[in-house]
């Protein structure tokens, strides 16, 4: 069977690594799902039908996990992932600017990954960090106390 | 850190690091606490331990100890610094750059003087 | 930062308004800006006081002085005597001192403010998280050495329920009581599991606590399952809580090597083993067995209760489920005792609740207060009013899964009863305040969305359910909704309350009551008028 290439990384590989650190068990779903997807980016077909095989489960039940959680993602998705926090008290704080700004500034709507492959955009629900609404998220990065204007010069720190 | 097997032995454990405490705080160590959640992090904090560090190399300040601790509830106020001199009490600053936390280190830890604008009361 | 000694509340009903209680207000707000006070009191409008002999009231807090009838004429002295050389004036005094009304509480404060009390955040934000040292010189693992040492398991659990401690995730299940359903199974394997799937909308007390004071969540379920006779326990924590995640897990190790979790832990027969389990990312998980489906490595949904976890939970085993700030009370009550602990707030409530405070007032952050404190002494106090001086017209509690509360319910205690008593819930500590800017619609329809967003799919009242509410809302606020709309959407509240399968689709439906209830001519304004009165929606599509 040839080995799958995605993003440089090798599908089987990422899955043999997560497999060994966690064991092929089904309780493991979740964390193994969690580190191939950290690894490739999201988490290819391959690599669910690889999972699937290897933890004996059928490849829909796999899916099932795989599709309920916002952090797993079954397509691929951007260099960077921008996720804006859309609950209730960053909205009250003057989100809704901040929104409309970083959709015209990627020039994305939500879900969304721009055609060079660089940005994703995703809505999230509270992301606990309420004490500096409103805020963003970039890959790890985590923004606060964002105004519209301080969005530009945040975006320009990524390549 | 040694295995505690019953009560004695944590107590004698408390008890150790007690004394330490008292001996590093009597030799007149000064204490720099940066609040280092993910609020504090997310308003600077990083930016703040960074320019601190650097500060205290370049200038070659001595028997400063940098700590870290979480967040005490002012989010708003983040990034936050405490500076604890010897057995006095603690003074926090709020909404710190790393220009105040240069001048914390100058004005407050090197020469004494507290910078009053800065300081929140908790 | 400024504190706040004393709020002055003046009445304005419309009785007090006839009689010039605008001119009262306005004048008081001068007199204390030219005496320099304006720093450390709060001045604020009060509506129903339950006295109308004596109206414009003016009542100074915490002292519960109630002055009136009150002249422009009067406010000058009255700052300068009360407000500035803390002298009650006693001529201006209100003849019979008794309130009926809203605010009767008051009296009940004997002059004290309700300061606050940090018993779960006591170390958060002083110790150094990474350093189990810190933990140890601040009374750490103490407490479970003193119950693996000297007490039975049964004496932990009679203890933690004398001391009427309530879960703080939300529903307010009394704890002790819990922890007795599982400790009275009889199986050879048991589970202890922390609930750190924090994800309601405004709430981050868990993530403080866990970020700030890892150990102390360690030491609780380590005592919890010594109560309970278990040998395993898993912290649940939500995904996106990554530092939380780092701290908790080097903790760990710390606490292993001490030999605070593993075998014959403080030389006894106890062992026990601890491990975390990260979310995916799902509000849905912080309902407690869909957390245990996810632990189990299945979709998080909520199974059919009864049977309940205590009785067949993790793996099919008898679980205990505890959120993390409910096992943070846990320590100091063992340490201190049931009686110590019930003399903080109220008598079904005992205890303190950390509340998040957020929105439009001048101090958005985090606060730990005995149970019973009420808003207006949460956004006079601890917020330092409302920004830019606006007006308070509503709260939202609880993240999501709260009440909207009007502001005539500001005077309503925050514990479990009052606020159940009046019809709204406390939820997990979240109060998102908000101005007269707000538009209710508009929020209502922020929480459905997150609804409809995070609802799992698994029963249909709740999948398809939100879908509609939150379609009908945008009709509402883009002016194409009709008067049906909204008994549509009552039928839909009901609905979700009744038929929803968890707690999610069950909360789902409160903030379309609540907007129905107390925020009703605001809606139809919507509808009838075409106009949102707080100028959030755009309405031109009803107008033709």
């Amino acid at each position: 069977m040839p080995v799958e290439t995605i993003n440089g990384h090798r599908v089987l590989e990422a899955v043999n690594a997560a497999l060994d650190r966690h064991g092929a068990s089904r309780e493991e779903l979740i964390p193994i799902l969690n580190q191939v997807n950290q690894a490739l980016g999201y988490l290819p077909a391959e690599a669910l039908s690889e999972i699937s095989l290897r933890l004996k489960e059928p490849l829909s039940s796999v899916l099932g996990v795989a599709s309920f959680y916002s952090m797993l993602s079954t397509r691929p998705r951007g260099r960077h992932v921008v996720q804006f926090c859309e609950s209730a008290p960053c909205h009250v704080a003057g989100g809704r600017e901040v929104w409309e700004t970083l959709r015209e500034a990627l020039k994305l709507a939500t879900d969304e990954t721009s055609p060079d492959g660089k940005w994703t955009l995703i809505t999230a629900s509270c992301l606990g960090i309420c004490g500096v609404e409103p805020v963003v998220i970039i890959d790890d990065d985590v923004y606060g106390n964002l105004t519209a204007d301080k969005i530009p010069e945040i975006l320009a720190r990524y390549s | 850190m040694p295995i505690i097997k019953n009560l004695e032995d944590l107590k004698r454990v408390r008890e150790e690091a007690h004394e330490n405490r008292k001996r590093e705080t009597a030799a007149g160590q000064i204490e720099l606490i940066v609040g280092l959640s993910t609020c504090g992090i997310a308003a600077g904090a990083r930016d703040i331990l960074k320019a601190i560090l650097e500060d205290i190399q370049n200038n070659n300040r001595v028997r400063i100890v940098v700590r870290q601790t979480g967040c005490i509830g002012l989010c708003e106020k983040e990034p936050i610094v405490q500076v604890v001199v010897g057995d006095q009490p603690k003074v926090t600053y709020g909404k710190v750059t790393p220009e105040i936390a240069r001048r914390i280190l100058a004005d407050h830890v090197a020469g004494g003087k507290v910078l009053q604008n800065h300081v929140i009361n908790l | 930062m400024r504190t706040i000694r004393s709020m002055v509340l003046v009445s304005n009903d419309l009785i007090s308004m006839q009689r010039g209680a605008q001119d009262v207000y306005d004048r008081l707000q001068a007199e204390i800006k030219a005496y320099g006070l304006d720093q450390e009191i709060s001045l604020a409008m009060v509506s129903d006081v339950g006295r109308h002999d004596a109206l414009p009231l003016v009542i100074v807090y915490p002292e519960a002085v109630v002055y009136g009838p009150l002249k422009v004429e009067d406010v000058h002295g009255l700052v300068e005597e009360h407000l500035y050389k803390g002298r009650i004036v006693v001529n201006l005094q209100a003849s019979n001192r008794e309130l009926s009304g809203k605010i009767a509480w008051l009296n009940t404060r004997k002059g004290t403010l309700p300061a606050e009390q940090r018993i779960v955040l006591r170390r958060a934000g002083i110790i150094d998280p990474t350093n189990i040292e810190d933990y140890i010189l601040n009374d750490g693992y103490a407490t479970l050495g003193k119950a693996l040492t000297y007490m039975t398991p049964a004496q932990v659990i009679d203890e933690v329920k004398k001391s009427g401690l309530r879960g703080r995730g939300g529903a307010g299940f009394p704890t002790g009581t819990k922890w007795g359903f599982v400790a009275k199974e009889k199986s050879p394997k048991k589970y202890v599991i922390c609930n750190a799937d924090e994800s309601e909308p405004g709430t981050y007390k868990d993530r403080l606590i866990l970020e700030g004071d890892p150990h102390s969540i360690i030491e609780a379920l380590a005592i919890a399952a010594f109560a309970v006779g278990a040998d395993e326990g898993y912290i649940y924590i939500r995904g996106e809580y990554k530092l939380a995640q780092e701290r908790l897990k080097l903790a760990i190790l710390q606490a292993e090597e001490m030999g605070f979790l593993g075998q014959n832990i403080f030389g006894t027969a106890f062992n026990f083993d601890l491990r975390i389990h990260c979310g995916a990312g799902a509000y849905i998980c912080g309902e407690e067995t869909a957390l245990l489906e996810s632990i189990e490595g299945k979709r998080g949904q909520p199974r059919t209760r009864p049977p309940f976890p205590t009785t067949h939970g993790l793996f099919g085993k008898p679980t205990l489920v505890n959120n993390v700030e409910t096992l943070a009370n846990v320590p100091p009550i063992l340490l201190n005792g049931a009686t110590w602990y019930r003399s903080f707030g109220t008598l079904s409530s005992p205890g303190t609740k950390v509340f998040t405070i957020l929105g439009n007032v001048n101090t958005t952050r985090l606060i730990e207060v005995p149970m019973g404190i009420t808003l207006r002494e949460v956004i006079g106090i601890y917020a330092h009013g409302m920004k830019n001086g606006a007006n308070f017209k509503l709260a939202q509690t609880g993240g999501s899964s709260g009440s909207i509360i009007p502001a005539s319910l500001q005077d309503t205690p925050m514990d479990f009863d009052s606020f159940a008593k009046a019809g709204v819930a406390l939820g997990s500590g979240a109060l998102l305040i908000c101005n007269e800017d707000t538009c209710v619609v508009d929020l209502a329809k922020v929480l459905l969305n997150f609804f409809r967003t995070e609802s799992c799919g698994k029963c249909f009242p709740c999948r398809i359910g939100t879908q509609r509410a939150c379609e009908m809302l945008e009709a509402i606020a883009d002016g194409r909704a009709t008067l049906k709309t909204l008994d549509q959407l009552m039928d839909l509240s009901t609905t979700l309350v009744n038929l929803s399968n968890c707690g999610l689709g069950q909360t789902a439906g409160t903030p379309l009551k609540d907007i129905l209830t107390y925020f009703r001519a605001e809606v139809e304004a919507h509808i009838r008028l075409g106009v949102c009165p707080a100028g959030v929606c755009n309405t031109t599509e009803a107008v033709q």
